[in-house]
Parts: structure tokens; sequence; C-alpha cells
């Protein structure tokens, strides 16, 4: 999903980047609140930024015959909320950006909007759903991490088909040959990222249900 | 134990959705072999070329790991990096609960 460095045009990258800043900026001043009342999380703060790292470095053979990369901001935006993500899934685009030419400085904003924000909210969502609608635990982690990874990257399809629109087919006929690359591609990482992020979660769960409980993640009954 | 297995069968599903598209593809590679398993986020790129042909990237990176070797040094990194402090993370959980029940 990383937009490469100079492919977007430069407005885009200034309005995405503009977009995308009050969220980091949140992210930022709800972390320290967190960090700040409770203390003994921070170390799972660490593991949510962590588990991010690992995924977004794993490129992954699909289907489609090409490779992509999970983004591993579900765990986190469950834990602690969708804009904490932002900040760390930020830190991890700047990294790749600086030192693999992986992403880009003037597109951070843009990948910063997909991967750190509208993947962690959609997961957040979907595992908040789901346990208002009664599915087990585990089931809406799963849940959450598959489709915030998906809407991570059809995100990335959207951005550059505003940026680049086909000549015949318009915006729509550049959403769908960008959404042929990205998305399709995606569908198998997804329910990957889905599963590791269920195998994670799990093992932190049985370790540390009370903190758990203190972040709100998972009911005091469980 | 319920959890370890319910683990390990996490992982295997996860191994067989990253090798299924390895087999299937290998058989019937044939010409197009040089293409496949490229990265995404180029292949965007081809197609960013083919819809607006006379777009130049403003800006290139500042700086570009010397050889794919490099890159996949870095890559590497970034993912035992992750990985080692999420196992540091489990193991001392898990102490931490054995001494307390």
């Amino acid at each position: 999903m990383h937009i490469m460095e100079g492919y977007l045009p430069l407005s885009h990258a200034v309005g995405w980047t503009v977009v995308s800043a009050p969220f980091v900026i949140h992210g930022i001043k709800r972390l320290q609140h967190k960090v700040r009342e409770k203390p003994e999380t921070k170390i799972l703060l660490g593991v949510a930024g962590a588990f991010a790292f690992v995924l977004s470095a794993l490129k992954l053979p699909s289907v489609t015959g090409s490779c992509s990369h999970p983004t591993g901001t579900g765990l986190g935006a469950v834990l602690f909320g969708p804009t904490s993500m932002s900040v760390l899934g930020m830190v991890v685009l700047l990294f790749q950006a600086l030192l693999l030419a992986h992403g880009g400085i003037t597109t951070l904003g843009a990948n910063t909007f997909s991967m750190a924000i509208v993947g962690p909210f959609a997961a957040f969502a979907v595992y908040r759903s789901g346990l208002k609608i009664g599915l087990p635990v585990g089931i809406s982690i799963f849940l959450a991490a598959t489709l915030g990874d998906l809407m991570t990257y059809m995100t990335t399809s959207v951005q550059l088909a505003l940026a680049f629109p086909d000549p015949v087919g318009g915006f729509a006929g550049a959403l769908l040959k960008f959404s042929a690359i990205f998305a399709v591609t995606q569908i198998p990482l997804a329910v990957s990222e889905g599963l590791l992020t269920a195998l994670v979660f799990s093992t932190i769960r049985k370790y540390n249900a009370r903190e758990l409980q203190e972040l709100n993640v998972i009911g005091k009954e469980l | 134990m319920k959890h370890i297995s319910q683990n390990l069968l996490l992982l295997f599903a996860v191994i067989i959705i990253t090798a299924a598209p390895l087999i299937g593809f290998n058989k019937n590679a044939g010409e197009k072999a040089a293409a496949l398993f490229s990265g995404a986020d180029e292949q965007a790129v081809s197609v960013i070329e083919e819809l607006s042909p006379g777009y130049e990237p403003w800006f290139t990176p500042l700086w570009e790991p010397p050889s794919t070797e490099i890159q996949s040094l870095l890559f590497a990194l970034q993912a035992a990096l992750g990985a080692g402090f999420i196992g540091y993370y489990l193991g001392l959980s898990r102490h931490k609960n054995k001494r307390v029940s």
C-alpha cells in the first residue's frame, strides 16, 4: 500500500498530510494520557508497535502472482484505540521511507491516512460491533484485523485513482485498475493478518487478561 | 494445551495461505516468470505510467539501499526487532503469570 516517493501530485501530497495531521496529533495526546494514567501498559504499547513493525516488513506472495504485505495496525487499534495507531503506524512508515526507500516523505501523509488511520478505525469499529452483536472475542479480533487490512488497501486504491483518473474511464476506471492490484492481492494476506493478530491477541489475553480489562478491551467477566 | 493447539492451528493456516500461491504459480510460470511475485507497489507505479504517461515523480528518496541485499537486510532487521520485542514481552508475562499462580 506504499505510494512511492514522488508519485502523488503536490496538491494531493499536501492534502493528505493536512487530513492526517489531526489524527496523529490526537493520537500523541491520547498516548501521553494513557501512559501517564496506566504506566503498566507501556510495554504492551511497545508490543502494538512491534507487531506493526513485523507485519509490515513481511512481503507475502498472493494468489494474483504479486507480493504485498500486511499492516499489523489492527491489534494496536483494538488495544489502545485507533488514533494511537495513527502515531505508531506513521513511525513505521517513516522508518520505511527513510531507510528502505519504501513509500516516501512526500507520500507519508497519504500512506499514514490509509495504513494508520482508515485501517485502525475500521478495525476498531469492527471489533466493537463484533462484541456488541455477541461474537466471541477471538472471532471479533480476526474480523477486525482482516477488514482493517483490506480497508487500508482500498484506501490506497482510492487515493491513487483520485490522483490519476483513467483518461477514458475516469475515477471509476482508475479505481478498478488500482484495486485490481491492491485489493485483490490483499485478500489472502488480510486473512493471514487476521489469523496472526488473533494468535498474538489470544496469547496476550491468556497471560495478561487483567491489563486488557483495564484497557476495556475485554469485559470483566471473561 | 488447548491454547497451544489452537495457536498452532492458526499458524498452520497462515503457512498454507502463504505457500499455496507459490506452489500454484511455479507449475505454469513460463515466460512471465521474471515479473512473477513482484511487489504490488511497483505494479501500481506501472499503472500510473500507463494512465498518465507524462507524469514524472517530483521527488526521489533521500537515501536508497545500495542493493536489494542491503534492502532485505533492513527488512529482516525490522522484522527481527519487532518479533524480538514481542517474544520478550510474551516470555515476561508468562513468567509473571506463573509466579502469581
